[in-house]
């Protein structure tokens, strides 16, 4: 295989615990009820279409994008809208939500919901970015960010890859292992798609070298794609940060405060491209999603499919239930996932996996003074100085932490991860990320 | 009830403790090394350091910080070694405890304690100790194995003593070096010296341990060495009979010590590797120049204790490659 690509600067490697990778995909039936919040895109939320007592069938529009950077929602279930309310979703923040209680399982029309691969292509670029709109796809990663806005590649730049990140550089998480294992030539499809969107004639999936049988599969059935390579990647953190996936790929470096797109590149997630494909070829908006359910203490870890809205209780249900130790419940990977307060959280378009973790794991571990070992500095993909950082967000220095770029900082915790001192670098990260990027947003209104 | 906070929600299996510990394992070859050859006395010197150093952690830390207690953590025992590597073995116990006060309570607990500190605190020990009793500190005993050529030549100096009063008297290189250790002597021990730096081997061997287990970066001993190594081999290729050669400048005195074990302390070493290359190349520069034209016959704990100075310098100077700073178009496009 000769010497796997990878990023430069930086990275760790920490336990993979892959615990469901070989668990295939299993289609949960229909909740009674499913909470869907308005908001499931990095953005604006969209605005409500439905109101209380309303009849609504799957697939049907209940939230239309309110601005150029949001996204349609539309309904997971057929049935009655309950209330509109407003819900805590994964994020932490109240977001309005439209409870249904379901009704059948009756689809809106015109949605092909067979199985039959079709890979027809004579779309025009302009036709397939509207039905990606229409279908209220996001970044399904876990960044969430409207896919038809990356794919306006905007005047002056061109696209000159598409970037398929198959990575799964999270421990524990393997639902986009399952999709590139079980919807391969979905996949495949999908990607033509975004090819033809983006009109750029090379797409390069990047699968991380601990998942041997994906990266064959899709090498594979990459033969029968025009432009299409698979490229294997050494097994480091975080390989699937946009900007580090592109540099081990394409050797090129986005630069600070840039775009993708300034280098040539567009990255999707398979996630997102499976939507994709199903979202030109069936009509089929955003409504379900795969999600992993895992963690040491979890009886059966499981890779699940859902539709938006289910809670994720049932999901944990469905996977042996809760167990008696679980000390912390974190909505995504355990690296950049975020904790949860409850179980009576709807699974959102951005929910890529369910990680329970137990009593002993949960709480961090005591700090101690920094020993200057620069570690953090050495772990951090970005190059910047953690250490240097988090002093300057603690003593308010915030003028200091944006020279030091602070905003380059992609949140990936590889410094917290490692530091001996058990320091929480990160959390002084983000707060001098959200002051300085209200500093700067003061700075522009001026 | 679940617990909340901030990603990431999993830690490394790095701590400070095991750091620590990790620089005693590394110390282990030299301090069997000192034991071989100065025996009990330097058992002595070792324990009461050692001890010296996490009683006056422990007694500042608990009536004048009042801090949380840090002395299990592992770094005052690790000065305590250090202050014991960098001390004949016959000095006097009261002199031990004093450097051990120097040391912990002058060098690292008035800076604020672990972490805080600028100067490398046996070293500040060593200095102090050098300074204010000049005849105890170079005092040194003989190895018990040592030849019998040096044994009648030299009873007290190291080599590098031995070399600067010769050469001050007029005697040359060719001279001098029959009398001196060979290099194996030097590898392995053999030679008068501070009771952790005799042998070079040892102090190797545990810094390809530090290296091993990433406690150390090859960056400052690489540097120190390299820079050491070139300067004295111009100064050497110019006259010989004036300056010695380069493999006598790396195997004598605290060389190796210093670059393997003090002079990449994290705390008063700079963050980025730019900046470790920069550092280790002004100890290796200084050191020579004090062996060669300054008044002590060795110069490794005074340069590596100027350096630790301008290490906020170096930090503010040297920054790490940042991602994005080139964006690559050159490679790309193919």
């Amino acid at each position: 295989m000769g010497i796997l690509k990878t990023f430069v600067l930086g990275g760790v490697h920490p336990s993979e615990n892959k615990l469901s990778a070989d668990v295939p995909i299993q289609e949960l039936p229909v909740p009674e009820q499913v909470i869907v919040p308005f908001g499931q895109n990095l953005g604006a939320p969209s605005n409500p279409l439905v109101k209380r007592g309303d009849k609504v069938k799957a697939g049907q529009l209940i939230g239309e994008a309110s601005s150029f950077i949001s996204s349609n929602v539309h309904a997971p279930v057929s049935g009655t809208v309950l209330k509109i309310d407003n819900v805590v979703d994964s994020s932490g923040f109240r977001r309005p939500s439209a409870y249904i209680q379901v009704e059948g399982n009756e689809w809106d029309e015109g949605i092909d919901l067979s199985d039959e691969l079709i890979t027809k292509e004579d779309y025009t670029p302009e036709e397939i970015i509207e039905k990606v709109k229409k279908a209220g796809i996001v970044g399904m990663g876990g960044a969430t960010f409207p896919t038809h806005v990356k794919l306006m590649v905007p005047p002056g730049k061109t696209a000159e890859y598409l970037i398929i990140n198959g990575v799964e550089c999270e421990p524990y998480l393997t639902s986009d292992h399952r999709m590139m294992l079980e919807k391969g030539d979905e996949i495949m499809v999908g990607i033509r798609l975004l090819m033809k969107a983006l009109k750029v004639d090379k797409a390069l999936i990047g699968i991380e070298n601990n998942k041997p049988d994906a990266i064959r599969h899709l090498t594979e059935l990459a033969k029968k794609y025009e432009g299409i390579t698979v490229h294997a990647l050494k097994v480091k953190y975080p390989q699937g940060g946009e900007k580090q996936l592109i540099k081990a790929l394409t050797n090129r470096e986005v630069p600070s405060g840039k775009l993708p797109v300034e280098v040539g590149c567009v990255v999707q997630n398979v996630g997102t491209v499976f939507a994709v494909y199903e979202a030109v070829q069936k009509n089929k908006p955003l409504v379900e999603r795969v999600v992993t359910v895992t963690g040491k203490g979890v009886s059966k870890p499981s890779n699940f499919k859902v539709r938006i809205g289910t809670s994720i209780h049932q999901l944990i249900e469905a996977a042996g239930g809760i167990p008696e130790d679980t000390g912390k419940v974190i909505g995504g990977g355990p690296m950049m996932g975020k904790a949860l307060l409850n179980t009576d959280v709807p699974v959102v378009k951005g929910s890529s996996g369910i990680l329970l973790m137990q009593n002993h794991a949960a709480s961090r571990k005591e700090e101690s003074p920094c020993i200057r070992c620069s570690k953090c500095t050495n772990v951090c993909p970005m190059g910047l100085e953690p250490y240097l950082l988090s002093r300057l967000a603690r003593v308010k220095e915030f003028d200091k932490a944006e020279k030091e770029k602070v905003m380059d900082c992609i949140e990936c915790g590889s410094c917290q991860y490692t530091c001996p001192a058990s320091i929480p670098l990160l959390d002084y990260l983000r707060l001098g990320k959200t002051k300085v990027g209200e500093n700067i947003r003061n700075r522009n209104k001026k | 009830m679940l617990t909340v906070s901030g990603s990431p929600h999993i830690h490394g299996d790095e701590s400070t403790k095991k750091i620590m510990y990790g620089v005693v394992y590394a110390m282990i070859p030299a301090i069997l090394v000192s034991l071989y050859f100065f025996g009990l006395d330097a058992l002595r010197v070792l324990l009461l350091s050692v001890a010296a150093s996490l009683f006056f952690e422990w007694i500042i830390q608990k009536y004048l910080i009042k801090g949380s207690m840090t002395i299990t953590d592992g770094s005052a025992m690790v000065t305590g070694i250090l202050l014991a590597f960098n001390v004949p073995s016959n000095l006097p116990s009261w002199m031990v405890v004093v450097g051990a006060l120097v040391a912990i309570g002058m060098a690292k607990m008035s800076f604020g304690g672990l972490g805080k500190n600028v100067f490398n605190p046996a070293l500040v020990a060593r200095v102090f100790l050098l300074v204010s009793f000049p005849v105890q500190m170079t005092t040194w005993p003989i190895p018990k194995v040592l030849p019998s050529s040096i044994a009648d030549t030299i009873s007290g100096p190291t080599p590098l003593g031995f070399v600067k009063e010769g050469l001050r008297a007029g005697e040359t290189m060719s001279q001098l070096t029959p009398h001196l250790p060979t290099y194996m002597q030097e590898l392995l021990g053999q030679m008068g010296g501070s009771m952790g730096e005799i042998s070079a081997l040892a102090i190797i061997l545990g810094g390809i341990y530090l290296l091993w287990k990433k406690i150390i970066s090859w960056e400052i001993p690489v540097s120190i060495l390299v820079t050491v190594a070139a300067f004295s081999a111009i100064l050497w290729g110019i006259n010989p009979e004036q300056y010695a050669d380069p493999l006598f400048q790396l195997l004598s005195g605290g060389l190796m010590l210093g670059a393997f074990f003090m002079a990449t302390d994290m705390v008063t070493s700079p963050m980025t590797r730019g900046g470790q290359l920069l550092f280790g190349f002004g100890i290796g520069l200084i050191t020579i120049l004090i062996r060669v034209w300054g008044a002590y016959p060795e110069g490794v704990s005074f340069a590596i204790l100027l350096m630790n100075a301008v290490v906020p310098l170096i930090n503010r100077g040297f920054k790490p490659r940042r991602f994005g700073k080139k964006t690559g178009m050159a490679t790309a496009g193919k």
